[in-house]
């Protein structure tokens, strides 16, 4: 077997800058602290030195990675690595000219996301008009001859269109389709109430993708990622803390995960000062979860611990305060009360309207 | 499905690398790895589109001693079938 902490996959999140404005985007709610980006050099040095450590695939990722005009320099070093190389994209800044180029430089796959079926409940989501653009692209892609992954968030706003999800992205010929409930982190915790579906809707989503999956085999890959908030474990999140999956923030710290560095009192260091292969090793954060040491119970004596980790770490720090308790999405967590209750909530505001918070930069929080 | 008539190729999003740490190959697509052990390498390096499943059961039982001919087919049918399900591998014929 191959040693447990072997990063197989690098996620390069180049910057934090978007045109988008996703009500469920992922990257922190002050990404505008980590805006000192990384320059082209130390990005080509993280993927020489990621790929000694066993790193085979790489997500260019962000924010939006098209905004860097270093992209090319950066899938050309992947290319001489032999990485295979995912471009992780809202399609918007994108001209044909630039995609064909990335071809010839040997990109792998391009994953792009839509938000809905049709142009205004995705460009409401976004925040953006870009719904357009994004089913051109998604031509593009196919006809360059990439395969195209298709991403596309799932919430109570978009989870009964699933069978139109499904439709448009055959009619992309999309060679895997990825219906991925909303996590609830970042963005997405704060539009919570507004996001958040209820049983009934995820249940009908899940056997659409279901059949379809089964339909579409060895076409079309479909893959359905069951929001935890409705599950009876949780997610083995990211296959476990610092285990397979290293991520690195456009200033340049190495994560676990692109959450990680909201947990206070832990420290991640930066590739600016210190080569990836000792922080790897060394790095106090990604050594904070590893191994069952830190597993409070009912993780430490359950069978379950080496196939869900003890859930995500973040979630458990945004629902409970503490990163060190079993993800309250178990249901054998002593928390798992508030993820009853925000379920509750989902079914009492089926009837109530769309009010969501747009991405945009945050004033600095008040101290303490 | 994948017959003993199939011309399997691999599909275009798929790349094969070896990887050193491991001492053995790796096939990559997106989001996703499987290590190859020597067998499924060497049905994977066959996978063309030029030659017929059981042309790559003629040359693998040939090299291998052990096991039967039959054996060898069924388990490279099934190799083979599993890769399509997942969009791995195409029928070239």
């Amino acid at each position: 077997m191959i040693s447990a902490h072997r990063p197989y996959t690098l996620v390069a999140e180049l910057t934090y800058r978007c045109p988008l404005r996703c009500v469920y985007c992922s990257n922190p709610l002050d990404y505008t602290r980590h805006d000192q980006e990384l320059n082209t050099e130390t990005w080509l040095r993280v993927l020489r030195e990621a790929e000694e450590l066993g790193v085979v695939q790489l997500n260019l990722t962000g924010g939006e990675p098209l905004i860097r005009s270093d992209l090319e320099a950066l899938i050309a070093e992947a290319r001489r690595l032999d990485l295979y190389t995912n471009l992780i994209t809202s399609g918007v800044p994108l001209t044909l000219e630039r995609l064909r180029g990335f071809r010839a430089l040997g990109l792998d796959n391009v994953q792009l996301s839509i938000q809905d079926v049709e142009a205004h409940a995705s460009d409401r989501i976004a925040g953006h008009r870009s719904f357009a653009r994004k089913l051109e692209v998604a031509r593009w892609v196919k006809s360059l001859g990439f395969p195209l992954t298709l991403n596309v968030v799932l919430h109570r706003h978009n989870l009964d269109r699933v069978p139109e999800v499904i439709a448009l992205a055959e009619s992309l010929a999309a060679d895997r389709l990825e219906l991925a409930n909303t996590q609830y982190l970042g963005w997405a915790l704060l539009n919570r109430p507004a996001l958040l579906p209820t049983r009934e809707q995820l249940d009908g989503a899940r056997a659409v993708a279901a059949v379809a999956r089964d339909r579409l085999r060895g076409t079309m890959e479909i893959l359905f990622v069951t929001p935890d908030y409705y599950a009876r474990f949780p997610k083995a999140c990211m296959d476990g803390w610092g285990r397979r999956f290293l991520v690195i923030s456009p200033d340049g710290l190495v994560m676990p995960c692109h959450v990680a560095h909201t947990l206070p009192g832990l420290t991640f260091d930066s590739v600016r000062g210190r080569a990836l292969t000792e922080i790897w090793r060394d790095s106090p954060g990604l050594n904070a979860f590893r191994g069952e040491e830190w597993m409070p119970e009912p993780c430490r004596s359950c069978d379950r611990r080496a196939i869900d980790f003890g859930g995500c770490r973040c979630q458990a720090f945004h629902l409970t305060g503490d990163a060190s308790v079993t993800d309250p999405a178990c249901s054998l967590s002593p928390h798992h009360a508030i993820v009853e209750a925000a379920r509750g909530e989902a079914d009492d505001v089926a009837a109530r309207t769309l009010d969501l918070q747009y991405r945009q930069p945050q004033a600095p929080a008040a101290a303490g | 499905m994948i017959s003993p008539t199939s011309r399997p190729r691999l599909a275009p999003k798929v790349r094969v690398r070896f990887d050193r740490r491991g001492q053995q190959y790796m096939l990559l697509y997106p989001e996703k790895g499987l290590a190859l052990n020597s067998t499924a390498a060497a049905v994977v390096s066959l996978c063309t589109g030029e030659h017929t499943v059981e042309a790559i059961v003629e040359h693998l039982a040939a090299k291998c001693e052990t096991e039967s001919r039959e054996r060898v087919e069924h388990e490279i049918l099934a190799f083979l079938q599993a890769m399509a399900d997942r969009g791995l591998v195409k029928d070239g014929s």
